[in-house]
């Protein structure tokens, strides 16, 4: 489903991925570990197309309805519509933007651009309260401004919300444990697999702990170590991690 | 002073950021008229105005305004600046004892023009004045501020607010502000706040991650950061429908 081979991407001048290469089937969720600072975000976002995150090669191509999509080429929106979801390790307060029309605004871009007829106000509305009940967050904090004020493991359930509604095809989700109390990291595990384990969905989840991953079982591991993957195991990778440490592991 | 067949010019404090050229060609007796307003004690009004060029861009604008709030009185005034290739809107207002001044400014421009606010507030004890004032500016047009806060000697237990932030969409557009607190009294409060930056881009790219175009983006933001200006509005009608008539400006001028 997304296919990324010798991704090559600079930030600010300097070389963060380094010929990065990964295979993601439809059905299967993949894990990505590694240290601080190896190149996990930068991922993300270069598959995201943020400004300033310059790919200088490779290619990364997603399954669409009609075959498959260079990634790079489309505008960062163009790309959330054709299926692809980011989960930002640090989700971005955005004063005066109230969540729900924020949300709605989202929701109708993507169906526009999918030739979907867009969503009305009750269908909306409808729609928010049932994935916010599934990842328990409290409907009332939709009609906030987008994440202003949001304690940290609120941002994390409220992107967990976001993607419930918006509905991807593939999620890339950066470090959506961090932050998370012990009943939240099982609500929002528990959200993953409700909106995403599907034959024709995929998640690719980057995360410190392998305590996320008791509850979203991943199919592959992988270590990604100064701006390449440097090992790909079983569920069984990261529990040889977390006991040994990444210089052991990957050595 | 000004009232004379005499032109200011930049050299002048007040119209430091002024279009010297504008103001050389311009007639006097515009320049220097002022009209006037008067608010009865404990009365109070509220003005708004959506303030574009008409069919003659090159005509430009000062207009100046001086009003007095009697004891008890109060007096909100909500502009939209979007004119050009010079416009100028400038307001003193003579506060009386627990008279109260709302203002709320947005200049919102492009090309060459020089769009500005210029205030003046006087005020007796125990008066009260807030003013918030939004440029959002590109091509190389300018957005500016002039505020000044007279509090006397005798004017105890004053209220005085000023917040000013400009969003800059291209590199060639710029804002100035200025404010200036003269006060002589000493159990007032009087805080002020100046930000000038370009539009949030990790905002606009979360925005665009979750399927928003770039121009529905940029206007949401706008349109949050422009509302400050317009939060005093008490009717929700007349706040949404002074929020509209702006964003449309940005529409022509932008989109
Ligand atoms: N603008 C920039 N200019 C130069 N280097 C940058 C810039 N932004 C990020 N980097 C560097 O890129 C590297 C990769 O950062 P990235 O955020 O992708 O790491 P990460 O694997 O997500 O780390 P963490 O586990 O701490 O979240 C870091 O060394 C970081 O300092
Ligand atoms: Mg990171």
């Amino acid at each position: 489903m997304l296919q990324i081979e010798n991704l090559h991407a600079t930030v600010g001048g300097k070389e963060i991925l380094k010929g990065l290469s990964l295979t993601v089937n439809a059905g299967e969720v993949h894990a990505i570990m590694g240290p601080n600072g190896a190149g996990k975000s930068t991922l993300s976002y270069v598959l995201g197309g943020r400004p300033g995150y310059e790919v200088t090669g490779g290619s990364a191509t997603l399954d669409g309805p009609d075959g498959q999509i260079d990634l790079l080429d489309l505008e960062p929106h163009e790309r959330a519509a054709a299926g692809l979801f980011l989960g930002f390790q640090y989700p971005v307060e955005i004063p005066g933007v109230s969540f729900v029309q924020f949300l709605r605004e989202a929701a109708n871009a993507q169906r526009k651009n999918r030739g979907e007829e867009p969503l009305s106000g009750g269908e909306f509305l409808k729609l928010a309260k049932e994935k916010a009940a599934l990842l328990k967050l409290d409907m009332d904090m939709l009609k906030r401004p987008v994440n202003v004020g949001f304690s940290g493991g609120e941002k994390k359930r409220a992107e967990m919300v976001q993607m419930g509604i918006l509905n991807p095809a593939f999620a890339v989700l950066d470090e959506t444990d961090s932050g998370l109390d012990i009943d939240a990291l099982r609500v929002v595990g528990d959200g993953i697999n409700a909106i995403m384990r599907a034959p024709d969905r995929a998640v690719l989840l980057i995360t410190h702990y392998q305590r996320l991953l008791d509850y979203v079982k991943p199919d592959y591991v992988h270590v990604l170590a100064d701006g390449r993957i440097v090992k790909t195991g079983g569920p069984e990778l990261a529990l040889m991690l977390e006991d040994e440490g990444y210089e052991a592991v990957t050595a | 002073m000004s009232d004379a067949a005499l032109l200011p010019t930049t050299r002048d404090e007040d119209w430091r950021y002024a279009d010297g050229e504008w103001l050389a060609a311009a007639d006097p007796a515009y320049v220097g008229h002022w009209r006037t307003l008067d608010i009865a004690p404990g009365e109070s009004k509220s003005d708004y105005d959506v303030h574009a060029s008409g069919g003659d861009a090159t005509a430009g604008t000062v207009d100046r305004l001086r009003v007095h709030v009697g004891k008890g009185g109060r007096y909100a005034l909500f502009i939209t600046n979007a004119a050009g290739p010079y416009a100028r809107h400038e307001i003193e207002v003579t506060l009386e004892e627990g008279a109260h001044f709302e203002f709320g400014g947005v200049t919102l421009g492009g090309g060459d023009y020089r769009q500005e606010f210029v205030t003046r507030v006087n005020h007796a004890p125990r008066s009260t004045s807030n003013q918030v004032v939004r440029c959002v500016q590109w091509g190389r047009s300018v957005g500016n501020f002039l505020g000044r806060i007279e509090i006397p000697r005798d004017s105890q237990q004053v209220d005085a607010a000023q917040n000013f932030r400009a969003i800059l969409l291209e590199a060639g557009a710029s804002a100035n502000a200025k404010p200036e607190l003269e006060i002589f009294a000493d159990d007032v409060k009087a805080a002020h706040g100046a930000a000038i930056g370009a539009l949030d881009e990790r905002a606009a790219f979360y925005m665009a991650s979750r399927g928003i175009a770039p121009h529905v983006a940029r206007k949401l933001l706008l349109r949050a950061f422009v509302a400050d200006a317009f939060e005093a509005i008490a009717d929700d009608a007349m706040r949404e429908h002074m929020l509209e008539q702006t964003l449309e400006r940005l529409d022509e001028g932008l989109l």
